[in-house]
């Protein structure tokens, strides 16, 4: 069998990269996509507890973290969609609409 | 066994997942992660969570990224958004994600609470059963809330991407 540590450091490195996506890369979309990435991680995790330790919770707060993911991604592209409508660009720095 | 599937899909997801951090158009990125995603998938089969593995697909690979590939389609990407990765423009945050790597891997790698290498036996009977009975009864009111949060998310989203009138 798979040791836990296996998935738990599976999880770990998922979740760097995608905070590396979400700090380092500067469009907005690779941002999104780099949450996603974080959100997965987490995922994994939460079924691997769940599983060794003989425990749906793991499995069921995983499918209440993907239906508020997708209510997150739809929101979030809606706001994108009106952005560049406004605005038309897609950099992370250029949005300084609420700096005051 | 077991423990090659899990490299094979493990090595497999971590180079997607790179792939989608340092694809220079955000299409490359997009199919990256969809790739990344079948990967993940393909762990929770062997985790033993057969009903998240097609959630999985059918809401991530099937509707998120439909919407991503979509949302990229529509707003068209101009050259200036086309930039590389550069891993040495933002040092502070480079640093930050070094240490919080260190810190992790220590904490993971030093406990001695993440060694199980047997999973603890599930009561016989039907899993995915078992699963909807939990999720159905004991968080009967946590579903509900999470339903009418994808509604409000449904109008949001209409309301936010329409034309302004007049």
């Amino acid at each position: 069998m798979v040791p836990l540590w296996w998935y738990i450091l599976l999880g770990v490195a998922l979740f760097v990269i995608g905070a590396a996506g979400v700090l380092l890369r500067r469009n907005i979309l690779v941002v999104l996509m780099s949450l996603e990435l974080m959100l997965n991680s987490v995922n994994i995790n939460f079924i691997a507890f769940g599983r060794y330790h003989a425990d749906f919770r793991g499995q069921i707060f995983a499918i209440f973290v993907i239906a508020i993911t997708a209510a997150e991604v739809a929101v979030a592209l809606g706001i994108l969609v009106a952005l560049v409508r406004n605005k038309s660009t897609l950099k992370v720095d250029d949005v300084t609409m609420m700096k005051g | 066994m077991d423990q090659g599937f899990f490299l094979l899909f493990a090595t497999g997801s971590v180079i997607t997942a790179l792939t989608l951090v340092m694809a220079r158009n955000p299409v490359h990125s997009a199919l990256a992660l969809m790739a990344c995603f079948l990967q993940i998938s393909a762990i929770f089969v062997l985790l033993e969570a057969p009903l998240l593995a097609v959630i999985q697909i059918f809401v991530y690979v099937g509707a998120i990224m439909v919407l991503f590939v979509f949302v990229i389609m529509m707003i068209d990407v101009r050259e200036a958004v086309l930039q590389r990765f550069l891993p040495g423009g933002n040092m502070p945050a480079l640093v930050l994600l070094v240490l919080l790597g260190i810190e992790m891997l220590a904490l993971v790698l030093w406990s001695g609470r993440f060694s199980l290498t047997e999973p603890v036996t599930v009561r016989g009977g039907d899993q995915v059963r078992q699963l909807s009975t939990t999720l159905f009864a004991d968080y009967l009111l946590p579903f509900e809330v999470a339903s009418v949060i994808l509604l409000a998310a449904l109008v949001g989203a209409i309301v936010l991407a329409q034309k302004e009138q007049g």
